[in-house]
């Protein structure tokens, strides 16, 4: 398996791992159309099925995937990092 | 890539025109204070079934009419060959006999009072035993897959299930709509964060109009009970699997729709009317939501599942699909749709649901899910309020 990171929209902000993922490693993105979207270098360990940053986010804006804004960041995120709830959040209630 | 109208699929014709693809005879208690006699009979009984469950008594209002509607609907579903049912009371026994009777099928009711647990057993048992042995002459006959009406509801979603085995589903609903199967989808309160989508999909005012009423009284019903959801929504599972927010959670699980639109907005339990896709207003707690749906007229139920749900039904068998590698490999009992292949990039969309169509084939004709062979038979109400 040449990727470890799956996009929905070549637009989102974040891809998913398909296997537990090493921080410091480089792994090759894939659409799910089956094109290649580059390689990422990871700053953190990331488990299957969780997320990472595909470009930096500062705090406040909204994180796209699927095309659209599924939550915001609450701290600022650098391209590369595990992304889940300890730094983004629902846009939808105030937590 | 197959095209549901050329798979073979034979099934058990109801007086009512409606086709089951299981052939159960059950026991259905109206209320909790007859669980113990519905039981009874299913004990003594070969090839019975008992639905104990845990209501029935001082309801009132709509959250009674629901309670009626859904034990009627479990009773009126074409994969019930007959039906017995239990109460207290005759009253309100009746009310649900009546109510299964209109499809023409066998149904017989019995009430403890004035005759006692005993008794009662006794009585139905004989009927119990005349219509097992009414519904096991029954053979299947082939039926077109326009007369196929299956419902779709996801649990433990993870990040894979918006990746796989929701688009799976997704896919093979595009199929069914244009060969004029009826499907049902719900979860209400799954949508938010992507409940535009559904808007957008309403084929008419009227049908946007039921929809957006239905989830209004969800949003102030989470406004009324105070706001964090967080631990519950998404869910403790969900977030283990990778899952962030409400609104990733909603996105994936409306890949499940594909790009269906919708036909009617349905109250809980009940029956749709004409074709293609419907919403209707449901719990996203997945033994509510089946029972619900199996009360509308489910025989066959998709359940795409990311961290491994392993509900069933005990009347409408749940086909479970999967397309996390970690619980194909731990859980592998529960999967009876094997998606992992999608991550890898080793299957597409197509095949994936040409494999989902083959298991539903298999399904239909006779071959138990996983959770049917595990015995997950669990039926349960949904309670809008409490009981006076």
């Amino acid at each position: 398996m040449k990727h470890g990171l799956l996009l929905h929209e070549t637009v989102d902000d974040v891809s998913v791992a398909v296997a537990d993922l090493k921080k410091g490693a480089t792994v090759g993105v894939m659409t799910l159309e089956g094109k290649k979207a580059g390689s990422i270098k990871l700053l953190d360990n990331v488990p299957l099925g969780h997320k990472v940053a595909m470009r930096a986010l500062s705090k406040d804006k909204p994180v796209i995937k699927y095309g659209r804004p599924v939550g915001k960041a609450v701290k600022a995120i650098s391209r590369g990092a595990w992304v889940h709830t300890h730094n983004v959040k629902t846009l939808r209630w105030t937590v | 890539m197959i095209n549901p109208k050329n798979l073979k699929l034979t099934g058990y014709r109801r007086a009512d025109g409606r086709f089951g693809v299981r052939n159960h005879v059950i026991i259905l208690p109206v209320d909790d204070i007859s669980n113990a006699a519905a039981e009874g009979v299913a004990s003594l009984i070969k090839g019975t079934m008992a639905l104990p469950h845990a209501y029935g008594r001082l309801q009132f209002g709509e959250d009674l009419e629901l309670t009626f509607r859904t034990l009627a609907g479990t009773g009126r579903n074409p994969n019930i060959a007959a039906c017995i049912v239990i109460g207290i009371e005759p009253k309100w026994t009746e009310r649900i006999v009546k109510e299964i009777r209109k499809t023409g099928k066998p149904v017989e009711g019995f009430s403890i009072e004035r005759n006692g647990d005993l008794k009662t057993i006794e009585a139905a048992s004989r009927k119990a035993k005349e219509f097992v042995q009414y519904a096991t002459e029954l053979q299947r006959e082939p039926f077109p897959i326009s007369k196929l009406v299956m419902s779709t509801k996801c649990g433990e979603s993870d990040t894979t299930t918006g990746l796989s085995s929701c688009p799976t589903v997704g896919r093979v609903f595009e199929r069914l709509t244009k060969v004029g199967a009826t499907m049902i989808f719900g979860e209400t309160s799954e949508l938010t964060g992507g409940e535009d989508i559904i808007q957008s999909r309403c084929v008419n005012p009227k049908v946007l109009a039921g929809f957006n009423a239905m989830f209004e009284d969800y949003t102030k019903l989470i406004k009324s009970q105070g706001v964090d959801l967080l631990g519950s929504q998404p869910t403790e599972g969900n977030i283990r699997g990778g899952l962030t927010t409400i609104e990733e959670k909603a996105m994936g699980n409306i890949q499940k729709i594909g790009r269906c639109k919708v036909q009617s907005a349905l109250e809980p339990a009940m029956e749709p009317k004409g074709k293609g896709l419907h919403f209707m207003d449901s719990s996203s707690a997945a033994a509510e939501m089946i029972t619900l749906c199996a009360a509308g007229g489910s025989v066959v139920h998709y359940f795409p599942t990311g961290q491994g749900n392993v509900i069933g039904n005990p009347i409408c068998p749940v086909i479970k699909l999967s397309g996390n590698p970690l619980t194909l490999e731990t859980m592998s009992e529960h999967i009876d749709v094997d998606v992992t292949g999608i991550l890898r990039m080793e299957m597409t969309l197509d095949q994936a649901a040409d494999h989902a169509l083959e298991v539903l084939q298999s399904t239909i004709n006779g071959r138990l899910t996983a959770a049917e062979a595990l015995r997950h038979d669990e039926f349960v109400l949904t309670k809008l309020y409490r009981s006076a």
